[in-house]
């Protein structure tokens, strides 16, 4: 079990190490001033307390969208529909504290409640067109994607907007629905203690609870599942419903702890930065914050990098895919492992040998 | 909504449709071949994205729209190797590897457009070709025909015409028996010394030139430029017109048809008081209806053969 881990452990600091080397390159090829760009790239974000802060809060909405797709992932339910439960999620957070009127703490926890429901929501077609169905949940949840973006603008626009406000946007929140911030000097919100408390919350349904079994089983092998008596279709359908709400939470915290009142008029793209998260942390819960931090690192570096350089920030897209692409190959460092395991069985095969051979002399 | 159908009706709305198929039948159709191979390849929006800056670059380069269609297939070709590598010789999740290059595209072409011209978004100083329209003879006189089926971009007649030649390629040739023995069960096809790597490499190869030719038509015909995450979504919706085609050239024809047809409803009913948002979502919304009704009815067939074992 520990040579396993010791050898996940080691292929993936090969994949980051690179995928390092290769934006090592790339800037070297692309830059006047490499070394200028390497330096604020690698190591902006711990020079000062404001870039670190903006590393802990992107690490935020990060960790949401990671443990969704590490849900939906662990049970083998391809559903990429983080991205559009995430804004969903803050359509309807924002829906909840333009209408009522609660007092503090109150509200934001309704927020919350509200937006994981609403994401819960969008990626409970998929879930329902899968186990119902079979229909195949990666094609649907990504339509639901842009149909919940679409939606969610439609919400937005005609019944929360601030006609006064320049651009498009909605009134501004009351402050009693924004989450305190709790580093002076950052915007670093208390939704990290939420995200950090999610972790644990995923983690103690997937590994200490029946239904976090059932779910795992059936990513192990959903025929097994089935004979041994599991509900693979309530799996289905419910291990892709948590990963909605998980992202709708996500999107709700954001939104509550960084803006004064909705303006996304894109999709956020924390969704596909969640399958980046939860693909490094090998869909374990606890590995993701971990993520999340490193991910977030990488896009702050590359910000300040490409503020003060001639080096666009998007090379950390680059870095990213090949880290992926490298992490999920099985067949990488396959041979060193092979030969570890090899080695290991002789060894063992040789400690028998001898000891039998001492118990047959004794 | 009497003005409804007269737009509907209209030659104007026919072209449209036909223009804006194009991408979604191209990618459609390698779609097609990779999964009758039995490797699925979702990474046709990152593919097409790719296809469409290389599409620009390159002809601004060359100076020759041709060029840049050569190189938008090539570089299209490219990546459906390297998912192939990833796939088949390291056993990366396909899923995955796809994942990772449509991650990839959409920053690396933002990236790469900077480097190559110091845009930013868009490629407004790269002087781009724009591959040529085609006019009909005879046809282009007929009326209604004339203005629905001629004057078409290039790549939108060379998207019809692949759907032939995929039929021919898949059902006609050797090789097409082979992609198709592979996906039906890749074990009985090694057992009569069929390569499974060789022929999933071709397969995905393949699928990547369709969607380098869609990319190419994206940025060389359908716009003249290459703009950031100009795809939308097309490579996506490709891939539920290829689920609903039922496996068929000609079924993944009319599901692109059908698809294409919603898009250019959804940039006409702009013109009425229907909320934007509403008709932005009808292409989306379509395609979910339709993998419905497709797994329905794959639903209900398999449980009449379930019900017939029974009998």
């Amino acid at each position: 079990m520990n040579k396993r881990v010791l050898f996940e452990t080691i292929r993936t600091l090969v994949a980051i190490g690179v995928a390092l080397l290769l934006a090592l390159i790339i800037i070297f090829s692309v830059s006047d001033e490499p070394g200028y760009a390497l330096e604020r790239f690698l190591l902006g974000p711990v020079t000062n307390l404001r870039n670190f802060g903006n590393v802990l809060e992107m690490a935020i909405p990060l960790i949401f969208t990671g443990l969704a797709i590490s849900v939906m992932f662990m049970a083998k339910q391809f559903n990429l529909g983080a991205e559009g439960g995430f804004f969903f999620g803050a359509v309807g957070a924002t829906a909840l504290v333009l209408t009522f009127n609660l007092p503090p703490v109150i509200l934001p926890v309704a927020a919350i409640i509200v937006g994981a429901l609403a994401g819960g929501l969008g990626s409970a077609l998929p879930a329902v067109l899968k186990a119902r169905m079979g229909a195949s949940e990666l094609v649907s949840s990504l339509m639901m994607n842009f149909i919940l973006f679409w939606l969610g603008l439609f919400i937005i626009n005609n019944y929360f907007r601030d006609a006064m406000a320049g651009a498009m946007a909605s009134h501004r929140f009351p402050d009693a629905a924004k989450l305190t911030r709790i580093l002076p000097g950052t915007r670093l919100h208390f939704g990290i203690f939420i995200a950090l408390a999610m972790v644990v919350v995923v983690y103690l349904f997937l590994y200490r609870s029946r239904w976090g079994y059932a779910l795992r089983m059936v990513g192990l092998n959903i025929r097994f599942a089935e004979y041994s008596g599991i509900n693979t279709k309530s799996v289905i359908l419910y291990s892709q419903i948590i990963g909605g709400m998980i992202a709708g939470m996500g999107g709700t915290v954001e939104l509550l702890g960084m803006y004064p009142r909705f303006t996304w008029f894109q999709l956020p793209g924390y969704g596909w930065d969640g399958v980046i998260v939860a693909i490094m942390a090998r869909n374990n819960p606890l590995l993701v914050p971990v993520f999340a931090f490193f991910l977030a690192y990488l896009r702050i570096g590359a910000d300040i990098m490409a503020r003060v350089t001639d080096v666009p920030s998007e090379v950390v897209a680059i870095i990213q895919g090949v880290m992926i692409m490298l992490v999920t190959a099985e067949r990488l460092l396959a041979g060193w492992r092979h030969r570890m395991v090899v080695k290991e069985k002789m060894k063992a095969a040789e400690a028998a040998e001898v000891e039998g051979g001492g118990v047959q002399h004794g | 909504m009497g003005s409804l159908f007269d737009i509907i009706f209209s030659a104007n709305f026919g072209y449209a449709v036909l223009r804006v198929t194009t991408p979604i039948l191209f990618a459609s159709l390698g779609a097609l071949i990779s999964i009758k191979a039995g490797v699925v390849n979702i990474s046709m929006e990152g593919t097409m994205l790719t296809a469409a800056l290389a599409g620009v670059a390159i002809s601004a380069y060359t100076g020759s729209a041709f060029g840049g269609l050569v190189g938008a297939v090539v570089v299209g070709m490219l990546l459906g190797l390297l998912l192939a590598y990833f796939a088949l010789n390291l056993k990366t999740d396909i899923i995955l590897a796809a994942i990772a290059i449509n991650l990839m595209a959409s920053g690396g072409t933002v990236f790469g457009l900077f480097v190559i011209s110091g845009d930013r978004g868009i490629s407004s100083s790269l002087a781009s070709k724009v591959l040529p329209r085609i006019q009909i003879p005879i046809l282009h006189q007929i009326p209604v025909l004339g203005p629905v089926f001629s004057n078409h971009n290039v790549l939108t007649y060379v998207a019809f015409i692949s759907v032939a030649l995929v039929y021919i390629l898949l059902y006609k040739t050797p090789l097409g028996l082979r992609i198709r023995a592979v996906g039906e069960n890749a074990h009985a096809a090694d057992s009569v010394g069929i390569s499974v790597k060789k022929t999933q490499y071709i397969a995905l190869i393949m699928s990547g030139a369709f969607a380098g030719f869609g990319g190419a038509f994206m940025s060389m015909g359908y716009v003249s430029w290459f703009s950031t995450n100009m795809i939308a979504g097309r490579g996506f919706i490709a891939l539920a017109a290829e689920a609903l085609g039922m496996g068929r050239p000609f079924g993944v024809l009319l599901t692109s048809l059908l698809f294409g047809s919603a898009d250019a409803l959804a940039n006409a009913l702009q013109a009425f008081r229907i909320p934007s948002e509403f008709v932005q979502m009808v292409p989306y919304v379509v395609t979910i209806i339709g993998l419905v009704v497709y797994a329905q009815r794959k639903h209900s067939a398999a449980q009449k053969v379930r019900q017939e074992d029974r009998a």
